[in-house]
């Protein structure tokens, strides 16, 4: 037994949390791929304590027609000096299947 | 002016094959492959099954006349080749919407592959395709919730999600069994699955298992944070056992329920379904019993077809075949019916096996489920071909992990987002897959011990219904 290893279990928050936090190139990455598909980036934050919850607070309106990946990057950036110590996640918005593209937690909490 | 009757047997051709017919927006039209008996000739055979499939009999009624049979019947309208297989061809028959219940595809099934499948005049016979005219979809039910609902309520956006099917499929008592389900789902799964022979045996009856398994739902949930679910299997001995069951899923708030549809049947699959959507259940679906009659290239019933009648019946996940896996399907042929099950208008596309248009309308799509034979090794082609919109399972690659459930569970997340998100850089994820699950395991034990122990296995079988074209 002595090679096999306990699985240490944590929060966790869906898409890509399963991996490192990523850098600011990796997430400027991901939002180039949003916009790319011509989905809207938006962003949420909120405590911790209520990730469980559907909805978090907005920052902002979604950034509809956005096309710089920078501003986007930005406002993460933004967001999170405003609220350190909240998650903070980038949403693509899919207008045309009425869902979200993607969504990930780019600042943990 | 009106016919005379003259009793007696005519030649089906005379009456069901019509070569200038143009089919009608609302006709259902099928492609049929058929092997004729020696002697019967092309057009014959085309009519032959025309008639059978709709309104014929062997020989003449007077009671014909008094309906309009020209209205009524279904007509032969093509014969092509199939290309190089010379003992068969395909005919294309055109139905009116009218010979058909709405919202019935036990109905549509009855006709079009009823008695003329034990038909004399033909050797073997395959329904390849039926286009079903968007008049008809509109009577249906469909999918009880659809993609985009699903991952509204799951929470889950922008990557295939991951599922495990609980092994040993039968044996375990219902306490130990809700414990692999808390270990897959705490390691990372978003769902687990009830095998689909899991009912209601002596060693674990349903009610025991539905708690069991709930607890760990919540269990798991509480302890990621994340949103999580297992397919609780209600396919029953019964219509009204098998409500029982899903009736006892509400009740302790699961999020979702499962139905084998072919041998629990089409009635009884429709009507769980708008059970399912008037409950706020998603719906599961496994195809056991499929292989039986899409497998042969000669003779029954194309897959594509029964997951068309599917979509129609309703179900939110469909088992899809893997391409890459222990059980059978080749590529293309796989890439056209998972079209079929998540878009809203297939084209005519036959390097796909699709010989009709099909539209669907604003009919929801349905979740393809990659299920057997498959391990992280087979993650970067999995996502190159189902893409997002997809469950991917992982049965003996998650529970096979030396380290256990939660390892494993956690191997194939890890894998999973790390293709989804090479893959969205823009770097080929199939061809460098190797690159992609490697440089992920620097930071997860559970993948570098995941594929140390399944590099090897590969399964390489040659698929025996390939596209028409290449079976000789």
């Amino acid at each position: 037994m002595s090679d096999m290893q306990d699985y240490k279990s944590s929060p966790k928050y869906e898409t890509f949390s399963y991996l490192p936090a990523m850098t600011p190139e990796q997430v400027k990455a991901q939002i180039a791929y949003i916009i790319a598909n011509g989905w809207n980036p938006a962003i949420e934050h909120v405590e911790p304590s209520r990730a469980f919850n559907y909805y978090w607070y907005m920052w902002k309106l979604p950034f509809f027609g956005e096309q710089s990946v920078d501003a986007v990057l930005a406002e993460l950036d933004a967001c999170k000096r405003d609220y350190p110590g909240h998650h903070v996640r980038l949403i693509g918005y899919d207008n045309y299947a009425q869902s979200q593209g993607m969504a990930f937690v780019v600042h943990r909490g | 002016m009106a016919k005379k009757y003259e009793a007696g047997v005519k030649d089906y051709r005379e009456t069901y094959w019509q070569p200038n017919y143009e089919p009608l927006d609302s006709d259902l039209l099928a492609c049929f492959k058929i092997t004729p008996q020696a002697g019967v000739d092309r057009e014959e055979a085309a009519a032959a099954v025309a008639a059978e499939s709709s309104t014929g009999t062997w020989t003449t009624v007077w009671t014909d006349l008094l309906t309009d049979m020209d209205y009524y019947r279904g007509r032969a309208y093509r014969i092509e080749d199939v290309p190089g297989d010379d003992s068969c061809f395909y005919a294309f028959i055109a139905y009116p919407i009218d010979l058909f219940e709405e919202g019935s595809v036990v109905n549509v099934l009855t006709s079009l592959v009823g008695n003329v499948f034990g038909f004399k005049a033909v050797r073997a016979l395959r329904l390849e395709d039926i286009r079903f005219s968007l008049a008809y979809v509109m009577t249906c039910n469909g999918p009880p919730h659809g993609i985009q609902v699903e991952r509204d309520k799951m929470n889950k956006y922008g990557r295939p999600m991951l599922g495990c099917t609980i092994k040993p499929k039968l044996g375990l008592s219902a306490k130990n069994y809700g414990r692999a389900v808390y270990e897959c789902l705490r390691g990372g799964l978003d769902f687990t699955k009830d095998d689909e022979n899991v009912n209601s045996q002596p060693f674990m009856r349903w009610r025991d298992r539905f708690l069991f398994c709930q607890d760990a739902i919540e269990t798991a949930q509480a302890e990621t944070g994340e949103r999580k679910g297992h397919y609780l299997n209600v396919t029953a001995p019964s219509p009204e056992e098998m409500y029982e069951r899903a009736e006892f899923a509400k009740e302790i708030g699961t999020p979702i329920v499962m139905h084998d549809f072919f041998t629990g049947g089409f009635c009884a699959n429709t009507g769980l379904a708008r059970y399912c959507r008037k409950n706020g259940l998603l719906l599961h679906i496994h195809r056991a019993m499929h292989a039986v009659v899409d497998r042969n290239p000669h003779h029954g019933i194309h897959f594509r077809v029964l997951a068309k009648t599917l979509r129609l019946s309703g179900g939110d996940h469909m088992h899809s075949g893997t391409v890459v896996g222990k059980l059978e399907g080749d590529r293309e042929a796989t890439l056209g019916w998972i079209d079929l099950m998540r878009e809203s208008f297939i084209p005519e596309d036959r390097s796909r096996g699709i010989f009709f248009d099909q539209d669907w309308g604003s009919m929801p799509g349905l979740f393809p489920v990659a299920s057997g034979g498959i391990h992280v090794w087979h993650m970067p082609a999995l996502v190159a071909i189902f893409g997002d919109d997809s469950v991917l399972q992982f049965g003996g690659g998650t529970l096979g992990h030396p380290w256990g459930n939660a390892a494993g569970a956690a191997a194939n997340r890890v894998a999973v987002e790390a293709c989804v998100e090479a893959r969205n850089r823009g770097m080929d994820v199939e061809r460098e897959g190797k690159t992609v699950l490697t440089k992920a395991a620097e930071h997860s034990p559970e993948l570098k011990i995941a594929l140390e122990t399944w590099k090897e296995i590969k399964f390489e079988f040659d698929t025996v219904d390939k596209l028409d074209g290449t079976n000789r």
